[in-house]
C-alpha cells in the first residue's frame, strides 16, 4: 500500500497518535476521572446513577477464598463473562455460553472445566490482566445474546459498537465484528473488522480489516455495505450520557446490542484508538475542532446527540 | 488552551538549552575542558640540572625557580636527588628551591623538573609589593663624565622610561659607539653596566634571565634580559637589539631575585638546562586544574574513582532516554517496555554489543522456554515474577560459568544484564504471546533491540561519553531536548504507513 504524505494526513484530517494524546486526552480527560472507566465495577456503577444500563452484575469475586463460592455461583448459571475490573483491550476476559455436564463451554467453542476458571480467576485477582499489574477484582456479569440481526454478521464474539465521544458529543462510531484472526475478540488490532457507521443515520460506511478496506467479512463472507444499527438514536444519547457520568471529555464509548434489553454499555476508555477514522474513511479532526470552537455547549444528551446527528451525517460533509 | 499558552513552555524550554549550552562553554572556556576527546595540548618539561663540587661538609644548594613567569603556567614541579632534604622557599619577587645535605663529598648532580603550559592569557604579573626604586650608583672619574653625558644623549632623544631605555641600549652598540663608551665597555660587563646607568639616571632596572624553548635541547644555559619599571610594572628588554617584550618561546626563569643559583659548602657550580615539548591530553590538562578553579565544584573529577566510574554509567542513561523518546514519539517504534531498551544498552556498554546481544538472546529464550513450565503451575503473579528472577539469575549464573571454563570472557559480563528487568521482560513477551500471538512477540521483541542496539551505538561513542561526564550541564539540553518531543503533535513516521489506506477516501 506504500506511503501516505503527512500534508495529505493533516488534508484529511487525521486524529494521529501523538496529538491525540497531548492535544485531547491530557486536555480533556482528568487524571481523577480514569479509575472510573479503568475499573469496570466502578463504570457500571457510576454511569446505572445516569439511566445507561450495562449487562447485570452475578457476583463481584475480591478475594482468593471467595473463588470457592463461584463454584456455586456457577452452579446456577447458563452463560456468562468473567472479566477483570481493570483489564484493557478485552484481555482476561472469558465468555462461558454454555455448560456441558462439568464442563463450560467458551464461545470459541473450547471446553475449560471449573479448575481451569478458578485458576483464571486467581490470575484476574493477582493483577495479570490489569493495566498496572496492581491486584484487581473480577467481575462475573451476566452473558449479553447479541441481537441476532448483528451477531450473524460477527464470528463468534458479540460485535459491538464503540462510540468516540468528545466533550459529550459522538462524533464518529463504528461497529466491531470478531473475526477467526481476532479469536472472537473485538479489537481491530488484533484483527478484527471494523465498520464505519454514519453517525446521522446508523449506516454502515466502509470496512476495514488490518487496517486494509474490506467488503465482505473474511469469515461469514457477508456484504458490510448495508448494515443499519437499530435503535441509533438511544445509543448516540446513551453515549453521550456518558460524559456526565465519568466527566471525560474524550472518550471511547463501547455498546453492545442485547436481544432482549437492547443496547447496553459494555465499558467505557478514556484511550480510544485511531483505527476508527479508517473504518469511516474520514478524520477526527474536523469534527473535533467544530465543536471546540463552539461557543455555547449544549447541555444534555439529547441536544448533543442531535447536534452529532445534523453536522455528522456522511452527507454533512464533516 | 491555545497557541499562545505554549509560549511559556517554549521560552523556558529554550531557557533550559540556553543554559546547558551556555555553561559548558563557559567551562570550557574557562577551564579548558576539551570538546572533542582526542585533542592534545603542548607542555613544556623543563629541567634545571645543578652541577658542583662538594667540600666534604654540610651543604646547601639554592636554585632560583620561575614565578608566574609571563605568557606560561606552571603545571607541576618535581625536584629529584637522592639523599637531599628538599624545599622551595616562597618569598614575594623570589622563589627558591633549595637542597640541603650534612657530610657530602665529591661532585653532585641534582635536578629541578618544571612543566609549563602556554598560555598567552595567564594573568599579568601583580605590581610588585614595595614600589621599585632606583639605587644610588657611585661612579669614579672619569666614567662618571662618560656616563653623563651618554645618559644626556639618551635622554635628549627619549620621553619615556620605555624609550630611554631603548636609546640607550642603541647608543651602546658597537656600530654607534662613541669614545665615552668604549671607555666604559673596555672595564665593566656591559649588562650590568646598562642596568647601573638606567638606575643612575633615576629608572629602576635590574637583569633576568630567560630560557629560549626549543624542543629536545640539551645543556641549555639561561639568558640573560635587562627589566626596567616604568612606574606600573617590569617591562622586559632585549640587552642587545633593545627589543621590549618577551617573546612567546622565551620562558623567564628569573625575575627579581639577584643570583639564580648558590651554592654553600661546594665549588663549581653550575646549573644547565634541558627541555623536551610534550602534549598532553587537554582533559587530563583541564582536570589537574580542577582544583585550582571556582568552577571545578562542577566536576565528577572529586569524587572517588569509584563514583566516578558509577556517574559515567549513569549519565550515559540520559541520552538512551532521549534515544528511546525519539524511537517511540516522532518514528513510532513499538518496544516492549517503555524504559527496557536502554537498560539492556546500558548492559551491551559493558558486554560491547554482539556477545551482549547472544547472551541477551539465550538469556529470554532460555527463559521463555521455562516461563512455559511455570504457567501450566497456575502460580500467582508474584510468586511467578520472583521464580522468573530466581531462574534469569540461575541462566546467567550457568552460561558465566561455562563461558568461562570455555575461556571466553563475555560469560562474565553477562552479570551486567538488569535480572529483574529481564524476568519482567520475559513475563511480559509470554503473555503477549499467548493473547496476541509469536508475530507481535516478534515485532516488539524486535523494535526493542533495534531501539536499544540505536541506543548502545550512541552511548558507546568515545564522545558520548567524554561529552556527559565531562559537561554534566548537557543534561539539561538534553532535558529540553526530551521536553519538546513530549509537545509533538504531528504524525510518527509508522503513522504514514499505518494511514496509507486513507489515500482511497480524499
Amino acid at each position: 500500500m506504500g506511503w501516505i504524505s503527512a500534508n495529505h494526513l493533516s488534508r484529511l484530517g487525521m486524529l494521529n497518535m501523538n496529538r491525540r494524546n497531548v492535544d485531547y486526552i491530557a486536555r480533556y480527560n482528568e487524571r481523577s476521572s480514569y479509575p472510573l472507566v479503568d475499573n469496570k465495577l466502578k463504570t457500571k456503577l457510576v454511569v446505572a446513577e445516569y439511566g445507561v444500563r450495562t449487562p447485570q452484575l452475578l457476583q463481584v469475586v475480591r478475594h482468593q477464598h471467595e473463588i470457592s463460592g463461584f463454584r456455586e455461583v456457577s452452579e446456577a448459571l447458563k452463560g456468562f463473562a468473567i472479566k477483570p475490573a481493570k483489564g484493557s483491550g478485552g484481555k482476561g476476559i472469558t465468555v462461558i455460553t454454555r455448560r456441558d455436564g462439568d464442563d463450560f463451554i467458551k464461545a470459541s467453542g473450547a471446553r475449560v472445566s471449573t479448575l481451569d476458571l478458578e485458576r483464571h480467576l486467581t490470575n484476574i485477582l493477582a493483577g495479570l490482566y490489569s493495566l498496572a499489574g496492581t491486584p484487581d477484582v473480577a467481575i462475573v456479569e451476566d452473558l449479553v445474546e447479541s441481537a441476532p440481526a448483528l451477531a450473524r454478521y460477527s464470528f463468534q464474539g458479540v460485535p459491538d459498537i464503540r462510540i468516540i465521544v468528545f466533550q459529550g458529543y459522538p462524533v464518529m462510531a463504528m461497529l466491531r465484528l470478531a473475526t477467526t484472526a481476532s479469536d472472537g475478540k473485538a479489537n481491530l488490532h488484533q484483527g478484527a473488522v471494523g465498520v464505519g457507521l454514519d453517525i446521522g443515520s446508523g449506516r454502515s460506511l466502509n470496512a476495514v480489516q488490518f487496517n486494509r478496506p474490506i467488503t465482505l467479512h473474511p469469515d461469514t463472507g457477508l456484504a458490510l455495505e448495508n448494515i443499519q444499527i437499530d435503535n441509533w438514536d438511544t445509543m448516540l444519547e446513551m453515549a453521550s450520557c456518558c460524559y456526565e457520568a465519568t466527566g471525560l471529555g474524550y472518550m471511547g464509548v463501547d455498546l453492545v446490542v442485547d436481544a432482549e434489553k437492547g443496547p447496553l454499555l459494555l465499558e467505557l476508555n478514556a484511550r480510544p484508538g485511531l483505527a476508527i477514522q479508517m473504518a469511516n474513511g474520514r478524520g477526527l479532526l474536523p469534527r473535533l475542532r467544530l465543536i471546540e470552537s463552539l461557543k455555547r455547549p449544549h447541555l444534555t444528551p439529547r441536544e448533543r446527540a442531535d447536534f452529532a446527528r445534523d453536522n455528522f451525517a456522511a452527507a454533512a460533509g464533516h | 488552551m491555545t497557541i499562545r499558552s505554549r509560549l511559556p513552555f517554549y521560552i523556558a524550554v529554550l531557557l533550559l538549552i540556553a543554559a546547558g549550552v551556555a555553561l559548558a562553554v563557559w567551562r570550557h572556556v574557562e577551564m579548558g575542558i576539551p570538546w572533542l576527546t582526542g585533542e592534545q595540548r603542548p607542555v613544556w618539561m623543563v629541567e634545571a640540572r645543578v652541577d658542583f663540587d662538594a667540600d666534604n661538609g654540610s651543604v646547601l644548594a639554592s636554585l632560583n625557580i620561575p614565578e608566574r613567569p609571563p605568557g606560561f603556567r606552571i603545571l607541576s614541579e618535581q625536584a629529584a636527588s637522592p639523599g637531599y632534604g628538599f624545599s622551595t622557599i616562597d618569598k614575594p619577587g623570589s622563589r627558591r628551591a633549595e637542597w640541603s645535605k650534612r657530610d657530602v663529598s665529591g661532585p653532585q648532580t641534582l635536578y629541578f623538573k618544571a612543566q609549563f603550559i602556554p598560555d598567552p592569557t595567564s594573568a599579568e604579573p601583580l605590581p610588585p609589593a614595595p614600589v621599585p626604586k632606583a639605587r644610588k650608583v657611585f661612579w669614579e672619574e672619569p666614567k662618571a663624565t662618560a656616563v653623563r653625558e651618554i645618559l644626556r644623549q639618551a635622554k635628549e632623544r627619549s620621553s619615556t622610561p620605555e624609550s630611554m631605555t631603548r636609546e640607550l641600549i642603541r647608543l651602546m652598540q658597537p656600530d654607534t659607539r662613541t669614545q665615552n663608551t668604549t671607555l666604559l665597555i673596555a672595564e665593566e660587563d656591559y649588562l650590568y653596566l646598562l642596568v647601573d646607568m638606567l638606575n643612575h639616571s633615576g629608572i629602576p632596572a635590574r637583569t633576568a634571565d630567560g630560557l629560549k624553548l626549543e624542543d629536545a635541547r640539551r645543556r641549555q644555559k639561561l639568558r640573560p634580559f635587562l627589566q626596567i619599571y616604568n612606574g606600573q610594572q617590569w617591562l622586559t628588554f632585549d640587552p642587545k637589539t633593545a627589543e621590549q617584550g618577551v617573546p612567546e618561546d622565551l620562558l623567564l626563569w628569573r625575575q627579581g631575585s639577584a643570583s639564580l643559583l648558590d651554592v654553600v659548602g661546594g665549588d663549581n657550580s653550575e646549573v644547565s638546562f634541558s627541555m623536551l615539548k610534550q602534549t598532553v591530553p587537554a582533559l587530563q590538562l583541564a582536570t589537574m586544574q580542577f582544583k585550582s578553579n571556582r568552577l571545578g565544584f562542577l566536576s565528577f573529577y572529586e569524587l572517588p574513582i569509584e563514583e566516578q566510574s558509577m556517574f559515567r554509567m549513569l549519565l550515559l542513561l540520559p541520552l538512551g532516554a532521549l534515544v528511546v523518546a525519539f524511537m517511540r514519539i516522532i518514528i513510532g517504534i513499538r518496544t516492549s517496555g517503555t524504559f527496557m531498551p536502554v537498560l539492556i544498552a546500558v548492559a551491551f556498554v559493558q558486554t560491547t554489543l554482539i556477545p551482549g546481544l547472544v547472551a541477551f538472546l539465550a538469556i529470554v529464550a532460555i527463559g521463555l522456554m521455562m516461563r512455559g513450565y511455570l504457567s501450566s503451575l497456575n502460580l500467582l503473579l508474584v510468586s511467578r515474577i520472583s521464580a522468573l528472577i530466581i531462574l534469569v539469575i540461575a541462566i546467567t549464573a550457568t552460561m558465566s560459568i561455562i563461558g568461562y571454563q570455555m575461556g571466553f570472557n563475555t560469560g562474565m559480563t553477562v552479570t551486567f544484564f538488569p535480572m529483574v528487568i529481564i524476568a519482567w521482560t520475559i513475563e511480559r513477551m509470554s503473555i503477549l504471546w499467548e493473547e496476541e500471538g509469536g508475530r507481535e512477540v516478534l515485532v516488539q521483541g524486535a523494535g526493542s533491540l533495534f531501539v536499544a542496539i540505536c541506543a548502545y551505538l550512541l552511548m558507546d561513542t568515545p564522545l558520548a561519553g567524554h561529552l556527559t561526564f565531562n559537561f554534566p550541564e548537557l543534561l539539561l539540553v538534553i532535558l529540553g531536548l526530551i521536553l519538546l518531543m513530549g509537545q509533538y503533535t504531528g504524525y510518527k513516521l509508522s503513522e504514514l504507513k499505518r494511514f496509507a489506506p486513507m489515500k482511497a477516501y480524499d
